[in-house]
């Protein structure tokens, strides 16, 4: 049966949860799945189950799911062994459980037996009305309901990015980077085996979910290709799903007669719908994550042109480079923008995009440029290049022995001051402009507490480790932009 | 799995809309020379039968004969190069198609996916340059644009040695020419326009082979 939306709200924002298979042991899953749930703050009832009805993280657990409150819990936190899991999902469901996760392996990846057992479960689920997530999987977060009901770490700050993954350790990775970068999460799913619900079933619920605005998937294999294609779509029509897929090397070349059969590698074919459905790819965790990040926090490019800012010359000369290979353009600065930059720096700065303002910049030209930039109506995005290097200068005299004498303390704090604006300022255009704004500096993993990209993280955005993930990550966004206006979607 | 012929093939293609040379299936080298002359020199000429699926192999193509006397000399030798495991064979005559650039453009049908749609560089070589795109069925037409501009090295589809630009209209027509034939018949499991010659800046599917279930 297909899963309803009242199915997909009882496992991310239920109203209560039940912990089967809880335990006192601080080693075991059991113990875990309780304690993370306890932990993160979930407002909703708590009920832990356990054979021996022992107190664990002071909570008196029931033996038996007929001890539990009629209607109390909707959802089912699921560590116990496979063998007692159809019997303990007839009693949630006569209590009013709606959807289970199910951690416990002997599953599918156990072998035939395991694989028999998990359609029946899948079966038994389908028939009481329960949906089913996992088996075999680590677990579930949905920070609007304050919710971690996995066996793993961490929990991330809460945002509106929303994860689906086949391999739960790239659920903990992907929520890892948020808890770095302070772009949050709102739902996460370890899909595990996916008896019942397969990635594209989460990210298709995600599409109608108001509290997702980005998607990421992690899928290894594809169950039914076909439908997989149309869930995507419909999602890519509403926000963006980035999608790393694993196992690119496997199928390979299939025996074929035709040269057309010959060349349809399962990859290729693949690649292709993922286009066509407007699925945004990427190679790795890491740059799905950042990439998700930049649309969950800038707004879409309107158009390619995009203006590079910055106070270090070949950093703008290389960027420039990244942008020439990619689908952005560096566009020509217009006369009346040039003029007016003319205004507001000495006559050695590049005039030219980049704007290199080869060192002319006095207290205010860094807010002013990017103000100027930001606001011509033929630009559509913005780079800047160099923040926190005034920062850095002063923490080398800060840690100095003539620290805080000579002056220093007023110069290093209003170098402080001045990246702090910077970051600010470069929210403040884009909010102010609804165009993207992204800076970029190694100091964002170098010193992540240098004011200039801490400060960035404050307004909530990402300051990219380097100027071409930066282009990287706008590239993809303008090609986003691109397929959508292409098929008359605003 | 039973493959059409190269005349049938191609019927069925520009059926379709797609461009293909003006061709002549004859069955003697007398009405192959005709057939030539009819053309317009110079014209290739193929051996043709329903299950002939690798003819450059066998040497079964002569490109760029000239002149009368050269297509029937071909034709006799075509026609006495048949195997009995051929069946019934006749000579195609067609129109030599010139260009420097050579595309594939095939359709297939995935266990996963089902119908898909192909666009390649290289034609002959395009197993050996592997530079390929898909797209699932039913293409939309700016899917088969797309298409057409995720091919690496564009630069071959702008103006190139003297030979206009790639019409990328006409070559995205082809690609959904091929997305409407796969789904107007669920028997048609592969199709392959190799090489698709860009002729003049126009596609043209000098050779075909469609694999009927």
């Amino acid at each position: 049966m297909k899963p309803t939306d009242e199915q997909f709200r009882a496992l991310f924002e239920p109203q209560g949860v039940i912990v089967a298979g809880a335990s006192s042991h601080p080693g075991k899953f059991g113990f875990a799945a309780l304690h993370n749930v306890l932990a993160a703050g979930y407002k909703g009832r708590v009920f832990a189950l356990n054979r021996d009805g022992e107190e664990i993280l002071g909570l008196e657990a029931a033996t038996e799911v007929s001890e539990l409150p009629d209607g109390a819990a909707d959802l089912v936190v699921v560590c116990t062994p496979a063998a007692a899991n159809p019997d303990l999902l007839r009693a949630c469901a006569a209590k009013g459980v709606r959807a289970a996760f199910v951690a416990s392996a002997g599953y599918r990846e156990a072998g035939d037996e395991g694989a028999r057992a998990e359609a029946e479960l899948a079966a038994l689920a389908d028939e009481l009305g329960i949906l089913l997530a996992g088996p075999n999987g680590q677990g579930l977060v949905s920070t609007p309901a304050e919710l971690c009901a996995q066996i793993v770490a961490p929990y991330p700050p809460a945002g509106s990015i929303s994860i689906a993954s086949q391999s739960g350790n790239f659920v903990s990775s992907l929520m890892n980077y948020s808890v770095q970068t302070g772009v949050g999460v709102a739902r996460a799913v370890s899909v595990g085996n996916g008896a019942a619900l397969t990635v594209p079933d989460y990210v298709e619920w995600f599409g109608s979910d108001p509290a997702t605005d980005v998607v990421i998937a992690y899928m290894e294999s594809v169950s039914d290709g076909r439908s997989a294609y149309e869930q995507l779509r419909a999602v890519s029509e509403r926000k963006p799903v980035v999608m790393v897929k694993g196992g690119v090397t496997a199928g390979g070349q299939r025996a074929a007669s035709s040269h057309t059969g010959a060349l349809a590698t399962e990859d290729r074919v693949f690649d292709g719908m993922l286009r066509q459905a407007g699925v945004l790819r990427t190679g790795n965790i890491e740059d799905a994550f950042e990439l998700a990040a930049t649309f969950a926090t800038q707004p879409l490019p309107k158009g390619p042109n995009t203006v590079v800012v910055t106070t270090v010359g070949g950093w703008g000369v290389v960027t420039a480079d990244a942008i020439g290979a990619s689908s952005l353009e560096l566009m020509a600065l217009p006369d009346d923008l040039r003029a007016a930059i003319d205004s507001r720096l000495p006559p050695r700065w590049s005039r030219n995009n980049p704007i290199d303002m080869a060192g002319g910049e006095t207290r205010d030209t860094v807010p002013e440029v990017l103000e100027l930039v930001a606001r011509h109506p033929q630009v559509d995005a913005v780079l800047y290049l160099g923040l926190g290097i005034q920062s850095n200068t002063a923490k080398f005299l800060r840690q100095g022995p003539f620290f805080p004498d000579h002056g220093l303390d007023r110069i290093v704090s209003f170098h402080e001051r001045q990246d702090r604006r910077f970051a600010d300022t470069a929210a403040e255009i884009s909010d102010a402009t609804g165009k993207p704004v992204l800076t970029s500096t190694e100091l964002a993993v170098a010193d992540p507490d240098n004011p200039g990209p801490a400060q960035v993280r404050a307004t909530g955005r990402l300051c990219y480790s380097a100027a071409h993930r930066a282009v990287g990550a706008l590239d993809r966004m303008w090609r986003y932009s691109l397929w959508r206006r292409r098929r008359g979607l605003a | 799995m039973p493959t059409l012929s190269e005349a049938e093939s191609k019927q069925k293609l520009a059926a379709r809309g797609v461009p293909v040379p003006a061709e002549a299936l004859v069955s003697t080298p007398e009405e192959a020379a005709a057939a030539a002359a009819r053309l317009g020199f110079p014209v290739v000429a193929k051996l043709c039968g329903p299950t002939i699926a690798h003819k450059t192999e066998r040497g079964l193509v002569r490109l760029g004969l000239t002149d009368e006397g050269a297509v029937e000399a071909a034709a006799a030798d075509l026609l006495a190069a048949a195997r009995p495991d051929d069946g019934e064979v006749g000579v195609l005559v067609g129109q030599m198609v010139r260009g420097g650039r050579e595309l594939i453009a095939g359709m297939g049908r995935d266990p996963q996916f089902g119908p898909y749609v192909m666009l390649g560089l290289g034609g002959i070589l395009a197993e050996a340059v592997a530079e390929v795109v898909f797209r699932l069925v039913p293409l939309a037409r700016v899917d088969a644009e797309e298409m057409i501009e995720q091919l690496p090295a564009q630069r071959l589809l702008a103006a190139f040695r003297g030979e206009p630009e790639v019409d990328r209209s006409a070559l995205a027509d082809v690609l959904v020419a091929l997305s409407d034939l796969a789904a107007a018949e669920p028997r048609l499991m592969s199709a392959d326009l190799n090489p698709l010659i860009i002729s003049d800046g126009r596609p043209v599917a000098v050779d075909a082979l469609l694999e009927m279930a």
